[in-house]
């Protein structure tokens, strides 16, 4: 308020913040604030991310043996495809756009909500909804499909309870809709005078793209799953050959949603990193309108190679060079941002807390995962691997290592401007970097497992495979040691955790300025912006020669 | 059969992939040493506090250095996409003279059929040095047809053949796995090829013993061949009956005792002067040039079910 009181106005009379505003529960389950509704979406998808992960741990506990020794092929089939579906639908694409997304998104803009704050709340719902239909077809049996639903499998042979996980898939597909366009009108209507398209934050630009992919993508994954269910219980001939169909339509209808759908989990994650690694190295992030083109690149590209998903699928082979050869060239936007993640560590004044830990988790992880996208965008290679280990290891890094790590980043660094609570820094820091252990050896010996010939969704397994099995069950030990840790300290912090204050990084970006928490909608005053984002320092310099102390305390800019 | 790091390159078409494998493998090798040692650089020379210098950026860090590397990593991967996809253009069709062989597959089974109409489950028996053209086909969901020693994996599709063909350069035993999630058994859906030499494989084919559908394929012939016309308990034509026949000691004409074995199936169906069974009329005709090897086989097949089916009885 500094800048107020210079001008002479006067302070304003105190307010409570939007976590104090109301207390009953009708005030939380009613609300239209979208940083409650960003809290409901926490609490949802943590719920969800421990039941998958509860999944996964039975099936590498399994794994442990070749032969089968705690599950039945059965159990076993459905719980992958449980965590797939949960992990996917219900973590992943919700995870970043409808927390922080939510949460951080007028802030960033300086509005003081989305522009539809009613459709944000239904789009809650719709996830609970939804949510509830998928954890029914867990309870009432299961569902042994693969969360990639394949016919004729899942049209016709299936006999598991794949009506109600469909129908739960489709419904979240709406609720992501709804959210992609709210996200984009927020951005295109609501923001402050002076916010530019320019000077957004990179982060905005990446919930954007996102939600530019949501909104074109989804209905296709929902016209997909209506097909499956109408062949399924109507009957009707659309993928059984023996009536006409053709079981391959459903692929290139799935895969067109889903491979959009990586970068539905993935852009935001780049965008969560873009915003801390600049903070952390107090320097301008490197090449600003190359991330912004970047990330539009990888959005309109990414419509167009899902055909490397069926390389083996008897597609011609002019449709799989021509969608090699996209699959190349997304590559390139991908590489562009981790060299300039890189660049802009030059000549910084780097500290390393643990926000900042889990952002360089992701650029790492990133990384690693996305060049061994190289080896399955190259038509050979690719028809050696695919639907072994060595994709699920590929996938792992990209949608968790990279995804999740970078969750993890936000959660540390937007911790105090949610809940206006500090952590405990030593805790959060061994957790950053137990997870980046954790997550390197149970998925790094899947890649040596997928080379050497492990297919995917193998109950038993020959024997040579054995010791890679192990390492990552281990490995996985560590990694869930490494995810539950910061439910315990997290959680403590919101009883015993100091007060945060309002811009406990020396952070630059709107959401820095207001409150932590901030208030119900969230400015006293309008902001006004007459700057890019990331202005650590003047244009042209590298960080500032401040001594430490001054680096770590920036307050007021 | 698989060391710890290396999968046997079993086929011709294993060693060019393996050579994209490993050059990508290179490329990504440099790429994370290049990015991890930068990162590492970095946090350490410009950590907080540090005495490096900053200042001004210098000119070299501009826009041209931005559209460098973009440029090269498009290259780069314009290289590596030719060079895979060459690779692949040039191992699509099979070469004519392939050997063509028969593949269905169905939950949670592999059948082969060789073209002699020899039949094996969850195996298949090749010839080393000699092209194999898959013919394959599934009878319910998707499978697909997985051997990693040969870097080989197709789709097997319902309502729809699908081929690949391999040149097997090792003999050995490799496994085949089923790639393509199918249902409740899906990891059982494993079987093994095994590559022999090619004269091996000749006998190992004459070797086969024939299995029920050869059986049901023999029983059509023995109508359609005519064989029935006298050999069925119906006929009025006074010739062996062949129920229980197989495995048998025979009485012949000639006073000679012979036990009816294949060969002697096989004898008796072309060349049936030879071994006329005691108390019969030689009339039958000879077979041969009527009937190839598979069709032997089949009607010896049929043939031995009945024998099981009177001991059944």
């Amino acid at each position: 308020m500094t800048d107020a009181l210079l001008a002479g106005e006067l302070p304003l009379p105190p307010r409570p913040d939007y976590l104090r505003h109301g207390a009953t529960i009708s005030s939380w389950l009613a609300t239209t604030d979208h940083k409650r509704i960003a809290i409901l979406y926490a609490i949802t998808i943590t719920f969800f991310f421990f039941m998958g992960g509860a999944a996964i741990t039975a099936v590498r506990l399994e794994l442990f043996q070749p032969n089968g020794w705690l599950l039945t092929s059965d159990t076993y089939n459905k719980l992958f495809s449980f965590h797939g579906i949960i992990m996917v639908w219900f973590f992943l694409v919700p995870s970043i756009p409808n927390t922080f997304g939510n949460f951080l998104l007028p802030l960033m803009i300086g509005a003081p909500d989305v522009a539809f704050p009613r459709l944000n709340l239904f789009s809650w719902y719709l996830t609970v909804a939804a949510g509830a239909f998928t954890v029914y077809a867990l309870v009432a049996g299961g569902v042994d499909t693969g969360w990639t639903f394949y016919t004729p499998y899942s049209s016709m042979f299936s006999n598991t309870h794949v009506f109600a996980a469909a129908a739960g898939v489709f419904v979240v597909g709406f609720a992501s809709i709804a959210t992609g366009v709210n996200f984009i009108t927020t951005t295109h209507m609501l923001r402050a005078p002076g916010m530019t398209w320019f000077r957004l934050p990179l982060f905005v630009w990446a919930i954007y793209a996102t939600s530019l992919i949501m909104v074109l993508a989804t209905p296709v994954l929902a016209i997909s799953l209506l097909l499956v269910i109408a062949e399924r219980v109507l009957g009707l001939p659309i993928f059984d050959p023996a009536r006409g169909g053709d079981p391959i339509l459903f692929q290139h209808l799935f895969w067109f949603y889903s491979h959009p759908a990586v970068y539905i989990m993935v852009l935001p994650a780049m965008g969560v990193v873009s915003e801390i690694i600049p903070c952390f190295a107090r320097r301008r992030i490197f090449g600003y309108d190359f991330m912004v083109y970047a990330m539009l690149a990888i959005a309109g590209v990414g419509f167009f190679v899902w055909g490397h998903h069926m390389f083996v699928s008897g597609q011609s082979a002019l449709a799989s060079l021509v969608f090699s050869f996209l699959s190349f060239i997304i590559a390139v936007p991908s590489a562009i941002k981790v060299f300039n993640w890189t660049a802009s560590l030059y000549r910084g004044q780097i500290s390393f807390e643990s926000p900042m830990l889990y952002a360089l988790g992701f650029v790492g992880l990133f990384t690693t995962g996305g060049l061994s996208g190289l080896f399955l965008a190259s038509i050979p290679v690719d028809i050696h691997v695919t639907d072994t280990y060595f994709v699920v290891a590929h996938f792992h890094y990209i949608m968790v290592g990279g995804s999740v790590s970078a969750f993890f980043a936000g959660l540390h660094f937007w911790w105090p401007k949610v809940t206006g609570k500090l952590y405990p820094e030593s805790w959060a820091k061994f957790a950053a970097i137990l997870m980046y252990a954790g997550f390197n050896m149970t998925f790094l010996p899947q890649f040596f497992a997928g080379y050497l010939g492990m297919p995917r969704r193998y109950h038993t397994y020959p024997a040579e495979f054995q010791i890679y099995n192990v390492m990552s069950s281990a490995g996985a030990a560590v990694l869930a040691i490494a995810y539950l840790l910061p439910l315990g300290y997290l959680t403590w912090s919101l009883f015993y955790g100091g007060k945060a204050a309002k811009n406990p990084w020396g952070a630059t970006g709107l959401e820095w300025t207001t409150g932590s928490p901030p208030p119900p909608k969230n400015f006293d005053r309008q902001p006004r912006v007459d700057r890019g984002p990331y202005a650590y320092h003047a244009e042209g310099m590298s960080a500032g020669t401040d001594p430490p102390e001054m680096q770590n305390a920036r307050e007021t800019r | 059969m698989n060391s710890l790091f290396r999968l046997p390159e079993a086929s011709t078409h294993a060693v060019t992939v393996d050579h994209i494998f490993y050059l990508l493998l290179f490329l990504s090798g440099a790429t994370v040493v290049l990015v991890f040692g930068l990162i590492l650089l970095f946090a350490v020379r410009y950590r907080r506090g540090s005495p490096a210098k900053r200042g001004p950026m210098p000119e070299i860090l501009s826009r041209e250095f931005e559209i460098g590397w973009t440029v090269a990593t498009l290259l780069t991967f314009a290289f590596l996409f030719w060079w895979a996809s060459s690779a692949d253009l040039s191992s699509l069709a099979a070469p004519t003279g392939a050997l063509e062989i028969h593949v269905v597959a169905k939950q949670w089974m592999w059948k082969t059929q060789h073209p002699n109409g020899a039949r094996e489950i969850n195996a298949l028996h090749v010839p080393l040095d000699k092209p194999v053209h898959l013919l394959m086909s599934s009878q319910d969901v998707i499978h697909s047809f997985f051997v990693p020693a040969f870097r080989v994996k197709k789709d097997v599709l319902p309502g729809r053949d699908t081929d690949i063909w391999f040149q097997a350069n090792k003999s050995g035993t490799f496994p085949l796995l089923c790639a393509e999630y199918c249902g409740t058994n899906h990891s059982m859906m494993r079987g093994k090829i095994v590559v022999m030499r090619q004269d091996d494989y000749a006998k190992w084919l004459v070797q086969q013993p024939e299995g029920d559908d050869l059986a049901h394929d023999g029983a059509r012939l023995f109508v359609s061949q005519g064989c029935s016309g006298c050999h069925a308990v119906s006929s009025n034509v006074h010739a062996p009956r062949l129920a229980g026949l197989y495995g048998r000691a025979v009485q012949l004409a000639d006073g000679r005792t012979v036990s009816a074995d294949d060969a002697y199936i096989r004898d008796s169906i072309l060349q049936p002067k030879r071994d006329v069974v005691a108390g019969f009329e030689p009339i039958m005709p000879s077979f041969k040039g009527l009937l190839d090897d598979g069709e032997i086989q089949s009607l010896t097949a049929y043939i031995r079910s009945l024998r099981e089916e009177q001991q059944n009885d």
